[in-house]
């Protein structure tokens, strides 16, 4: 079915009528023919040219130099120097630790509340449309917000979560002062935007499933739980891939929430929850001497999403078999 | 599909492209205006408080000239924007502040900036403290920043609070409790002892107070070197750091880490949201105040805390943390208006209003002289007199060299080992080891 969009659509000039004179209108109409599909898909791709492309030349220029921010005088190539430190940088690798942890300890809940979500929205349950709905409202708050109003939950002295948990005679956690508890504040801001969003594509794919395999599953016997193991879940498989590819860029690229929880690009006093994107930021925005030094962490980013989604490519590949 | 909807869609797509093409063209071609027009709005960018807000008024009605005035809250947030302009050449004010531990990196880069020295009113250089003066201008004598304030040093307390903890609570009185960092410990264990409360706010506040309360290096040498340069390269252990061997860095980490030990700080990192709160709900009672802070913790306490706070001397005697210069970067359309601006906002009267409406202290020598700035008492602050107690420490201050990175090294290697220090996520000597393990990228220029 998509192979058909792509071949050319049919002549729409005959063939007989050429000997005479073309007219404006017949030029018109081969130009339009020859030109115009290209003409539809410009503005994305000019777009992407200015926005996309050229950004992402410049930075692989940049991180092949020593690169001054603001002293164009002061810039000379070294090749592949950056990458080479940046191999032997503790501070690098402490931050994709930070981000790969930080992405297992948002990403494993968050697929399962999903899952769960996805599932119970596929009920016949009342005030369905609304529930639908509701889930997607956080995904719409800007990062910023969701990073300030959070940050404020997680207040050590007087935040309301360590209020709660002082009721049950917890005593007040230090959140961004602990590995354990900064990564736990940011993952349940990464969650709360994305959970919702992640149960409506499952949900979509749920819906997709014939009713009918529920219905002879039910006549043999099976449970709820043993349908949703046997059924649903096999059948959503390729979307739950999808799911794990969307949320492995977005979980890697981490940085707005953990940079406002910070205050700065530091990401705590022993950078316990810097992120390679907060990295990149530190050494490529704030200290102007170092921007081929970002440029390269800005292509190690760039590296490590590619393997990833290579991954997640030969897992899809194999699973849709 | 019909002739008409295609003649549509032919239209719409030529349209489309037309109009990117257009956007192209008009992103490229910006005029510039004629040298001497007369602008149509002049930017001035500012971080923290520096009390311009009806100075800038004035100088609109004056002028008949529009001024928009851009602040930032945080200097790290501030610096990062000012950075971006001058990497891309545009968005920055026509009028800038660089604070002290940043001007040294951007005068590095002279060619960013006006030579304001062309447009300064006549006599300006003799006006200041000549070592702000001096701080203001490049290795080859370009005038990039006139002065605008000093952080001339004294200590915030809360009265009600010494009050109700029974300890002497008159500004006087509590000056003299304090003359030594010691001393200040003694009176901090008291107050625990009553409230069971740190005292003050956090340690990076004593230490910045420390740090520039002794002369000498602090992270760099006279050269800007960052290791004692008698040391090869190859050689350089973090020993051989100036950062290592310096007597006030020294001075500053030891009596952070005593008032540790005495458990006399709230732990409320400087900057931090719990900082902020603190302020409104009591949690310490001193704060180290350069003059600039005050508008900060009047912005932090409200005016439900008006009168609950005062000024108080520094422990361990007079000292400068933080001071800027107003600058025009070379980008501005309006070289010549924006200067003239600089030139108003840094004069004599400037200097004193902005100093009632948010603290800065005055640089120029007559603002300091004058009856109307020494006269000032601070209503928000128990009309504590902080033009004296300000004024009197300025003539005392000793410039120190800050190296090209200062505010780096300072935030992101010492403050925050001392802050993982406070949060009890190093001991003393893993916070020592961390600092100097960080100053070399961090000071790197």
């Amino acid at each position: 079915m998509s192979l058909s969009a792509t071949t050319a659509p049919p002549p729409a000039a005959s063939p007989e009528q050429a000997p005479r004179k073309p007219r404006l209108a017949h030029r018109l109409a081969r130009f339009d023919l020859k030109a115009s599909p290209y003409l539809y898909i410009a503005p994305f791709f000019i777009i992407f040219g200015i926005f996309g492309l050229y950004p992402i030349i410049r930075t692989v220029w940049m991180s092949l130099h020593n690169w001054n921010l603001i002293a164009p005088d002061r810039r000379s190539f070294i090749g592949l120097q950056n990458y080479v430190d940046l191999l032997s940088d503790d501070y690098f690798w402490n931050a994709v630790r930070n981000t790969v942890g930080i992405f297992l300890l948002a990403t494993i809940p968050q697929i399962l509340l999903a899952l769960f979500l996805a599932n119970t929205l596929n009920r016949g349950l009342r005030w369905r449309t609304f529930f639908r709905m509701a889930i997607l409202v956080p995904n719409v708050t800007s990062v910023a917000a969701v990073g300030i109003v959070f940050g404020t939950l997680f207040q050590r002295d007087f935040g309301v979560i360590n209020w709660v948990l002082s009721l049950i005679s917890v005593d007040a956690i230090d959140w961004r002062n602990t590995t354990w508890g900064s990564w736990t504040a940011i993952s349940v801001m990464v969650d709360w935007r994305w959970t919702g969003y992640n149960a409506l594509i499952f949900l979509a794919a749920m819906q997709a499933i014939p009713r009918d395999l529920y219905e002879s599953a039910a006549i043999d016997g099976a449970s709820r739980w043993r349908q949703l193991w046997s059924i649903t879940l096999p059948m959503i498989r390729p979307t739950l891939i999808f799911v794990v590819i969307i949320s492995t860029i977005g979980g890697l690229q981490l940085f707005t929430e953990p940079l406002i929880f910070s205050g700065d690009s530091l990401g705590g006093n022993l950078r316990q929850f810097q992120t390679v994107a907060m990295y990149m930021f530190e050494k490529g925005i704030e200290t102007t001497t170092t921007a081929g030094y970002g440029a390269a962490v800005a292509g190690m980013l760039f590296l490590m999403i590619i393997v990833a989604s290579v991954l997640n490519f030969l897992l899809i590949r194999k699973s849709v078999r | 599909m019909s002739v008409t909807k295609r003649r549509l869609r032919q239209a719409a797509a030529v349209a489309l492209v037309a109009v990117t093409a257009l956007g192209a063209a008009a992103a490229c071609g910006e005029a510039k205006p004629e040298a001497g027009a007369k602008p149509d709005k002049l930017i001035v960018d500012t971080f923290g408080e520096f009390g311009y807000e009806d100075l800038v008024k004035q100088y609109e009605t004056a002028n008949n000239i529009k001024i928009e005035l851009r602040k930032t809250g945080d200097l790290g947030d501030y610096r990062n924007k000012l950075v971006r302009y001058l990497a891309t050449g545009k968005g920055a004010g026509d009028v800038v502040a660089l604070e002290e531990g940043i001007i040294n990196e951007f005068k590095l880069n002279p060619a960013n900036w006006v030579d304001l020295g062309q447009y300064a009113s006549a006599g300006k250089s003799g006006e200041y403290l000549s070592w702000k003066w001096e701080l203001g201008k490049t290795t080859d004598g370009k005038v990039i920043g006139f002065p605008t304030d000093v952080g001339s040093l004294a200590a915030c307390y809360r009265r009600d609070l010494f009050e109700q903890a029974g300890m002497p609570f008159e500004r006087d009185a509590v000056s003299a409790s304090w003359p030594t960092w010691d001393k200040f410990i003694e009176v901090g264990l008291q107050y625990k002892a009553k409230t069971g409360k740190g005292m003050v706010d956090s340690l990076t506040s004593v230490t910045n107070a420390v740090l520039f309360q002794h002369t000498g290096d602090l992270f760099y040498d006279k050269d800007d070197n960052l290791y004692n340069p008698a040391v090869k390269p190859a050689d350089r252990k973090p020993t051989d750091l100036i950062a290592a061997n310096s007597p006030a860095v020294k001075a500053a980490w030891d009596t952070s880490v005593k008032i540790h030990n005495a458990g006399i700080a709230a732990k409320t990192a400087t900057w931090s949201p719990e900082w902020s709160a603190g302020f409104k709900q009591g949690t310490f009672a001193v704060t180290m105040c350069p003059s600039w802070m005050l508008g900060i913790v009047k912005a932090n306490s409200g005016d439900a805390n008006s009168g609950k706070w005062d000024v108080a001397a520094v422990p361990g005697g007079s000292g400068n943390w933080g001071g800027s210069w107003l600058a025009v970067p070379a980008q501005s359309k309006y070289q010549s208006e924006a200067a003239k601006l600089a030139d108003f906002l840094t004069n004599a009267t400037s200097q004193v209003t902005a100093f009632k409406k948010s603290g800065p202290l005055p640089t120029n020598k007559t603002a300091l002289a004058s009856t109307d700035f020494t006269g000032y008492t601070n209503p928000y602050f128990n009309n504590a007199p902080t033009a004296k107690v300000f004024g009197e420490s300025v003539k005392n201050i000793q410039p120190v060299h800050l190296g090209p990175r200062h505010g780096s090294v300072k935030e992101k290697a010492f403050e925050a080992a001392l802050n993982a220090l406070m949060s009890g996520q190093l001991n003393a000597d893993e916070a020592w080891a961390k600092f100097l393990n960080d100053v070399p990228s961090q000071g790197a220029f």
